[in-house]
């Protein structure tokens, strides 16, 4: 008998059966993967796992006991805890005041402060969190963030730790560290659940995975020995991929994106690069090396210091985003969430805020034109939704990408394509769906930016990759020179410091 | 049964159909309340919440706030008063007035799009300052009206309706219109959902703002004209507190504080329920100090039916 486990669960929505009947068993002081597609229902399964839903049929049971919890308090209080992928952490506090948020040690209402610290501390050394309990959360690196986000759960004795995407903004060096506390926390007995899109990381350190797939278990591995990346994938998306790159060789034309010595509060030093029409260049570099703040620059999203951009060897006016899109330069942000989506609006609007004003007339809209138009986008680029009036906010992360890229292609006349973590939470089927996107609009002549930080995706997918570091463009490398040592050695600091890392 | 009941009042149109169920409720048990005059004058008395709470909603709908409006409305009713009487002409008297009120407007979003200054502040600002200009220029006291035509804005009618009654309808389906067909009313409501986001995709965040003010302080401008002409006279002290009314009857219509949401038919909803609670209340002799607490309870119950509504949204 497994320490926790899941029979029978079944969850469904009005019109959606989002979870049907799935059943398996995590065994004690196990590390165990939790992969499928967007939409597969790791995301409900969790949900339900924290008391955030409840399930219509099927028992949680930890310990051959049967889990009912009413609420994530609840669950909390019986030791399972979910560490979402935005952190719950006040960021004025301290380190110590957010670990003990709810339960601060007192005396008649005044702190403890001392007392707390060292609690904290005992704890945080226990677990080899290697964090000073003093310092404010917002002085602290995502990485870092993250370890006080783990600790939390180590200070209430969790035994069951739940973790979506811990990785998808740590560099790969904080990720380690990460990697080497769940180890530390495996080793205690506790039972950890890792939900991840990268396969690497999942075969780096689970124990035992399970594989959703529309809602169904598609597969349930006890242990990884044997099993390969590939026969994964294909559980995931219920076909083989062969090469999720699928890189299509193309001839770039005259330079279409001219970028002369930008430079912004930011990023002080002068960055200057340029790409063609029909090239596909990658940004790569660790977490913050400046990149998005060079694409930000360049988009007019935030002021410039000095510098020009130049498209198709016109001067463009791009001092903000509007005069941007009508130079025919969009930029699709790193942040979804806070620069990307428009939340509460439905699909249609989000994808016509921009190009409705190619059909409006005295500022009417047209509304047979955007239904139009919203449609043609969701068939396009396969937005998974029962309606174009959906609300943007229900629908997974690649398919809100997906609506953001056809706000974009929506728009008429698009010369210059920048896309920062275009794939980020991103399941491999949607990821290939973008990547065959990307190279269309290049062989269409489009000159294409993309920054990523995964790095095998800017190998896969990229005619050409600049590298920064610490605000300035390293390293310029042809695909024919494309090694992992060369780009890794271009992005490190010279004398690499975590610190410097998490700036 | 219960699920269906349940599914009514919470659903898109929940709050039209506890108006409808209310306003029967109201009519058979209330003497004299379904009466002609009985609902023309409780028209009338909602025309200045009315008018204002449809720029509101845009204001409310962008992550905005206004609370200028109740001064706006004084101080424009002056103007439109005194700017009549020395010109002589009641056409340019209006303009003035309507000028005035897009000025106040104006002021208040560009400081609040271009300088960054919380919209609460800067409200709460001009609403004293834009008060004490009422004050100053009438001396703080009534400035009486010289041409009598200028009763007739608020007394004449059409069809057997008074005419700032023609005026709130024909504001309600213009601003309806705005808000669900135009760039205008998309805008605003995209930068309530997410500013950010609405920059990046090339949205005028800082001058749909600065728009949005200024049509405020527009139709501010146009409920104190009909008020001035009402009350015969411009009076520096009226409309106090307006703009608590008009938030509340904004709230209570479903608009959300946060942004991002709002619909006409809603504001119109909460426009009605304020004014039959008050007119009812009146019918039944029911002491005024009671009715503040009555009006408090309603916005309560209405917001908390609100949040029911949105939790079970998102169940879904």
């Amino acid at each position: 008998m497994a320490y926790l486990e899941f029979s029978n669960i079944t969850k469904t929505y009005p019109g959606v059966v989002a979870l049907s009947g799935v059943s398996f068993g995590v065994a004690k002081g196990a590390v165990h993967g939790l992969m499928g597609e967007n939409g597969a229902g790791k995301s409900t399964l969790i949900k339900i796992l924290s008391g955030d839903q409840h399930a219509n049929e099927g028992v949680i049971s930890i310990d051959g006991e049967a889990q009912a919890y009413a609420s994530t308090r609840d669950a909390f209080n019986g030791g399972v805890i979910v560490i979402h992928q935005e952190l719950q952490l006040v960021p004025e506090l301290t380190v110590a005041e957010n670990l003990t948020l709810g339960r601060f040690p007192a005396n008649a209402g005044v702190i403890a402060r001392r007392q707390m610290i060292a609690d904290v501390s005992r704890k945080l050394q226990e677990a080899g969190i290697d964090v000073d309990p003093s310092r404010k959360i917002k002085s602290l690196s995502i990485g870092e963030r993250q370890m006080v986000e783990i600790a939390k759960a180590v200070m209430l004795d969790a035994r069951v730790i739940a973790l979506d995407e811990p990785t998808s903004s740590l560099s790969s060096r904080e990720s380690e560290i990460l990697f080497t506390l769940i180890e530390r926390l495996r080793d205690q007995g506790k039972i950890i659940i890792y939900v991840s899109h990268r396969i690497d990381e999942v075969f780096r350190l689970c124990t035992s995975l399970t594989v959703l797939r529309d809602g169904k278990l598609a597969a349930h591995h006890e242990t990884l020995d044997g099993v390969t990346r590939d026969q994964v994938v294909a559980e995931m998306v219920g076909r083989e991929i062969a090469d999720i790159w699928g890189y299509r060789a193309r001839s770039a034309g005259e330079v279409r994106l001219k970028v002369d010595q930008i430079s912004g509060e930011k990023l002080p030093a002068a960055a200057s690069f340029d790409v063609k029409a029909g090239e596909i260049v990658g940004f790569f570099g660790l977490i913050g090396a400046g990149r998005s703040e060079l694409m930000r620059l360049i988009y007019g999203a935030d002021p410039r210091d000095g510098g020009t951009v130049t498209i198709d060897g016109e001067a463009a006016r791009a001092n903000d985003p509007y005069a941007s899109i009508r130079a025919g330069m969009v930029l699709v942000s790193e942040d979804r969430k806070h620069d990307g989506i428009i939340q509460g609006r439905s699909i249609e609007e989000n994808i016509n805020i921009s190009s409705r004003r190619h059909h409006t007339r005295f500022g009417v809209l047209n509304k047979a034109k955007e239904a139009a138009t919203a449609t043609k986008f969701i068939d396009r680029l396969k937005v998974r939704t029962p309606s174009r009036r959906q609300n943007i906010v229900n629908l997974s992360g690649g398919n809100q990408q997906k609506v953001i890229l056809g706000r974009w292609l929506s728009e008429q006349g698009v010369r210059v394509l920048i896309v920062d973590e275009p794939t980020r939470g991103i399941d491999v089927g949607a990821k290939s769906e973008i990547y065959d996107l990307l190279y269309s609009l290049a062989e269409d002549g489009m000159a294409i930016v993309v920054v990523s930080s995964e790095l095998p995706e800017v190998m896969g997918i990229c005619d050409r990759i600049m590298v920064m570091c610490d605000g300035r463009i390293r390293a310029e490398l042809p695909r024919s020179r494309f090694t992992e040592e060369s780009i890794l050695a271009a992005a490190l600091p010279d004398q690499a410091t975590p610190a410097r890392i998490a700036s | 049964m219960t699920d269906h009941i349940k599914k009514l009042i919470l659903g898109e149109q929940g709050l039209v159909v506890i108006f409808l169920i209310a306003f029967t409720v109201v009519s058979i048990f209330v003497p004299n309340f379904l009466t002609e005059r009985n609902i023309l004058g409780l028209l009338q008395s909602v025309v200045t919440v009315g008018v204002v709470a449809c720029t509101m909603m845009f204001c409310l709908a962008a992550r905005d706030f206004d609370l200028s409006v109740g001064s706006t409305v004084a101080f424009t009713g002056m103007v439109a008063v005194m700017a009549s009487n020395f010109t002589g002409s009641i056409v340019a008297g209006l303009l003035v007035a309507l000028a005035a009120g897009a000025g106040v407007g104006f002021f208040n979003g560009f400081v609040i799009a271009k300088f960054h200054i919380n919209a609460l502040i800067t409200t709460l600002a001009t609403m004293q300052i834009v008060r004490g200009l009422a004050l100053i220029t009438s001396d703080g006291r009534a400035v009486g009206i010289n041409d009598p035509a200028f009763y007739q804005l608020a007394l004449s009618k059409w069809f057997g309706i008074p005419t700032p009654i023609w005026v709130l309808a024909l504001l309600f389906v213009i601003f309806g219109f705005v808000l669900n067909r135009t760039v205008f009313g998309k805008n605003t409501m995209a930068i309530g959902g997410n500013p950010e986001a609405s920059r990046l995709a090339g949205v005028n965040v800082d001058w749909t703002r600065i728009w949005i003010f200024t049509l405020q302080g527009m139709v501010a401008a146009i409920a104190g004209i009909l008020l001035a002409s009402r009350i015969t006279s411009g009076q520096p002290n009226s409309a106090v507190g307006l703009e608590l009314s008009v938030i509340s009857a904004c709230v209570l219509g479903g608009v959300s504080l946060a942004g991002g949401r709002a619909t006409i038919s809603g504001v119109i909803v909460g426009v009605m329920i304020m004014g039959i609670a008050e007119n009812v209340m009146n019918l039944l002799n029911i002491p005024a100090f009671y009715q503040y607490i009555v009006r408090g309870v309603i916005l309560l119950l209405a917001v908390l039916l609100d949040n029911l509504r949105s939790t079970t949204l998102r169940r879904r």
